[in-house]
């Protein structure tokens, strides 16, 4: 019996020390929402519970194995049922589990109600980016993995949030419901952030529901979480959560961008103009399939000498604009602006040789939008 | 109650091999056609036995691959495209491939000694099942090599990844994969037909060796939920070949459909990988305590729970699909409630080991592990049942530590102790005592070294399926893939193990283990070919 007491006084130890041990990075965050907490504490409960049965269970175990040797000359007892044992470690752990579905229950409840949002935020998943779209408000942007080629190839330095940077995050308001709408254009996605104790499957056809109210203002990083093709790993999300006043400039900021992007539609744009707008576009965009050197990869076609798309500039834009449907190719129509299109169109026929001196002003692509939307 | 083959069809001498036995006065068949006609289950028990091996050796090379890649953040060895379709094969051939082959192996070679029948119920079929395997899964492999590559996207196969963004080779993964089903729903019922009828005389029930009742349950399962795993392969070939809509949005269809019925399918399936491990475990664990095992009953009505219940949790896998408040409350619940009679097993396990008089011979050493590292798997399967929590967990590291402890400390340390136990029915010798033990404690450390820390990068937010990282789950993938080097490394003493104990080493009896009760050990060690051709004698003494 003693040798029972020193096992379980050991677990009780260790058990002591663990939480030492599991802080900074160890461990789920806590998180910065009142969500976020409540799922802490439901996992740290349910963590405990399991390491209080652990031990007794091992400790009754290990001093049966060390008590009981057959080699110390032990003799094996007979019985073999009882029946009032069984029914105490049946009911006990039945117990236990209805003592834990009650606060997971609460929290679930509150998790599922998005009603009265203060800003409405559509989440639209893309291979490999995520595509931000503020309800109502005219602001709507896409945002791609910030981390250079070369730190993922290992040809320099890795930076401190290599692989959770972006190039545009989803800037939201502290204090404030803000309701996550969740959809993909694709295959299915899965939007991340652990600070905020929000997953949700971003599923095409279906538009999921989820919310946050973010206390402190902070960047908080995550990831996609359900394997989506090739570059799953590429594509991550990062929140800057800001105070009222700021996310009113800065919608304000964006607001004016757009409708400056959109006004641009109209001007003639130089071929250079064109083609370093292309570049910019293609690199974000499109070169994590068909790559940089428009080469294409595996499924991927080359676009580099691709005679099909040089002979038709006509085809190209219906490529770009809506897609090919059945394949990996998606529709950039309500993804890239005007400007956007025209530039990497021009770009692609251009770039890597292709040298065909076509161009396309951002003016006929706006035109054509206009049309088909109709 | 003796055993007769059905009439022969024919009169000819059609049946000249087909019992995989040269006879008296008939020709002694071509090593190569014997092994292909072979009816005897001993014998195809051990083919079924070394198919599992060579697949758990193939599939473990590409989770090295993935290991070696994962050893360092930054992309260094293997493209994400061929990152992908190595996890993928992975876990295809890990689940398909090498624990559900070895368990039905073991129940080949067992469940015929373990009850006192001569051989399965249906030996051609028998053997026929077999044969589609080496079938099903070279075809599976040979996807690596088609243009596209091969399958990609995930061992769970989600639509539309699965479908309308898929490479070509996805036809041939689906013929595949129906194929190994038609092979897991005849053996299913070969052993439901077996154990139904060739009992011998006065066993009940309830006198069943509990690997042959954890098997009879397993096989109800496989019969009830293969049907539906390949009604939505199916539905996947009519999308991707013929225009129909099932999982396409686009069309009409419905994405979330797929993963319903996949883990209606699937959920069910990770206890048919488990519930014949709890019945090897109730067979050492008795032996090497030389003390019945307690509970009995309650084991069987367990495990019937644990059968039920897997019917009615699959929606525990899609918590963050979107699914209404009511049904995630309720896969919450019922998931929850599964903890209760795996609970009860493991306490019967430990009471059996209390006051007993214990020794610990390799295969005790695994039976024990298996306890340990199986309850720390369900330790996080509890945890993971907690709906809202789940929102953290899930698709992360801490759900690939989960199903791993459960599998490879879990389902696959019962498959090796159930090897060690029996190897000295199978071979006629003890396996190397010394290579035995060392293979043990290595593949312990490994093991854990390998997916221990995969909790605390999942917990710190590492996603599962990727294959670059951020920074700071650096020191956990590196601990992991050295404990994956190592424990890859000691299964290489098991074949060695084997290959020793087949050729020769100390001469076990009919009775290999003091402590062993059942029937099987009532044979002589090795079991010749053919056993029971009269029916035993059984006693039911034990209730």
């Amino acid at each position: 019996m003693r040798t029972l007491l020193v096992w379980m006084a050991g677990g009780l130890a260790s058990a002591a020390l663990t939480p030492v041990a599991l802080a900074n990075g160890w461990n789920m965050p806590v998180g910065v929402t009142a969500l976020s907490r409540d799922i802490y504490s439901l996992h740290m409960i349910i963590f405990w519970i399991c390491v209080i049965i652990g031990v007794i269970v091992f400790g009754a175990m290990f001093y049966s194995l060390f008590r009981y040797r057959h080699s110390k000359g032990a003799k094996a007892a007979t019985f073999h049922e009882h029946t009032s044992v069984e029914v105490i470690w049946t009911a006990i752990p039945l117990l236990i589990l209805v003592g834990m579905a009650v606060p997971a229950t609460a929290t679930l409840k509150n998790m599922y109600d998005t009603s009265e949002a203060d800003l409405d935020v559509m989440v639209t998943g893309q291979q490999w980016r995520w595509r931000y779209e503020y309800l109502g408000e005219d602001v709507a942007f896409t945002s791609n993995l910030g981390t250079p080629r070369e730190q993922i190839d290992g040809t320099g330095e890795k930076g401190e949030h290599y692989l959770l940077e972006v190039d545009k995050p989803l800037v939201l308001p502290v204090g404030q419901k803000v309701r996550l709408l969740l959809t993909s254009d694709d295959v299915i996605h899965s939007w991340w952030v652990p600070d905020l104790a929000v997953k949700q499957d971003a599923i095409p056809g279906f538009v999921n529901e989820n919310w946050v109210r973010i206390e402190e203002p902070g960047i908080y990083r995550g990831q996609c979480a359900e394997l989506c093709g090739k570059d799953h790993a590429f594509m991550p999300v990062v929140v800057e959560a800001v105070e009222q006043e700021r996310f009113d400039e800065w919608l304000a900021e964006r607001q004016q961008a757009a409708e400056e992007e959109a006004s641009s539609a109209d001007r003639e744009w130089s071929m250079d103009e064109l083609m370093a707008r292309g570049e910019q576009t293609y690199g974000a965009v499109c070169a994590s399939c068909h790559q940089a050197d428009g080469q294409g990869a595996g499924n991927f076609p080359a676009l580099a000498g691709n005679e099909a798309m040089l002979e038709d500039i006509d085809w190209h834009i219906d490529r770009v604009v809506n897609g090919v449907s059945g394949t990996a190719m998606a529709s950039f129509r309500n993804t890239l602006s005007a400007v956007e299109i025209a530039a990497v169109v021009t770009y692609e026929r251009n770039a890597w040789g292709n040298d065909s001196g076509d161009s396309v002003q951002p003016s006929e692509i706006a035109e054509q939008l206009a049309e088909q939307g109709e | 109650m003796a055993f007769h083959l059905p009439p022969k069809p024919t009169p000819q001498h059609s049946t000249a091999t087909a019992g995989g036995v040269a006879e008296p006065g008939h020709a002694k068949p071509h090593w190569l056609m014997r092994w292909l006609l072979t009816t005897n289950h001993k014998e195809i028990g051990s083919l079924y036995l070394i198919f599992s091996l060579t697949m758990f050796f193939i599939g473990g090379i590409f989770a090295l691959v993935v290991r070696a890649e994962l050893f360092q953040p930054g992309l260094q060895l293997v493209r994400p495209e061929f990152f992908n379709q190595m996890t993928t094969m992975h876990g295809l051939i890990m689940v398909f491939g090498a624990i559900m082959p070895a368990f039905v192996g073991l129940a080949n070679w067992m469940v015929p000694l373990q009850i006192g029948a001569p051989d399965m119920a249906l030996p051609r079929l028998n053997n026929f099942s077999f044969w589609l395997l080496p079938v099903a899964f070279g075809l599976l492999l040979s996807t690596l090599l088609m243009p596209g590559g091969g399958p990609n996207f995930g061992w769970t196969f989600y639509a539309p990844l699965s479908t309308t963004y898929a490479p070509p080779s996805t036809t041939f993964f689906i013929l595949s994969l129906h194929i190994a089903g038609i092979s897991s729903i005849l053996g299913a019922i070969n052993i439901i037909a077996t154990i139904l009828n060739l009992r011998a005389p006065g066993m009940r029930m309830m006198d069943m060796p509990l690997f042959v009742w954890t098997w009879l349950i397993t096989a109800f399962l496989l019969i009830a939920v293969m049907p539906v795993l390949a009604g939505v392969i199916t539905m996947m070939l009519m999308d991707i070949n013929f225009g129909t809509s099932f999982f396409n949005a686009a069309g009409g269809g419905d994405p979330v459909l797929f993963q319903h019925l996949f883990w209606f399918f699937g959920h069910p399936e990770v206890y048919i990988m488990i519930l014949p491990a709890f019945g090897i475990v109730s067979a050492i664990i008795p032996t090497f305590s030389r003390k019945r095992l307690f509970g009995y009953a309650s084991m069987v009505y367990a495990t019937a729970a644990i059968a039920l219940l897997s019917f009615l949790v699959w929606a525990h896998h899609m918590f963050v699909v979107g699914l209404p408040l009511v049904a995630e409350l309720f896969f919450m619940y019922t998931t929850m409630l599964i903890a209760v009679p795996t609970g009860v097993k493991i306490f019967n396990w430990v009471a059996t080991m209390f006051r007993g008089s214990i020794s610990f011979e390799p295969p005790m050493l695994f039976a024990l592990a298996f306890v340990v590292q199986f309850t720390v798997g369900g330790f996080s399967g509890l945890m993971l049942a907690i709906s809202p929590a789940d929102f953290q967990y899930h698709d992360t590291y801490f759900v690939v530590a989960h199903f791993h402890y459960v599998l490879v400390p879990g389902a696959l340390f019962a498959i090796l102790a159930g090897a060690y136990y029996w190897l000295p029915k199978w071979t006629g010798h003890y396996p190397h005592l010394r290579l035995s033990q060392w293979h043990f404690w290595l593949s312990v450390i490994g093991v854990n070294l390998t997916f221990f820390p995969m909790h605390f990068s999942g917990l710190a937010g590492m996603p599962r399926r990727i294959p670059d990282y951020a920074l700071q789950f650096a020191d956990f993938n590196m601990a992991a893939s050295l404990g994956a080097f190592l424990f890859g490394a000691s299964q290489l003493l098991f074949v060695l193990v084997i290959i020793k104990c087949v050729r020769g080493g100390e001469k076990a009896p009919a009775k290999a283990w003091e402590g062993a009760e059942d029937l099987e050990w009532s044979v002589p060690s090795p079991a010749p070919l053919h056993t029971f051709e009269t029916p035993p004698e059984f006693h039911p003494d034990r209730h």
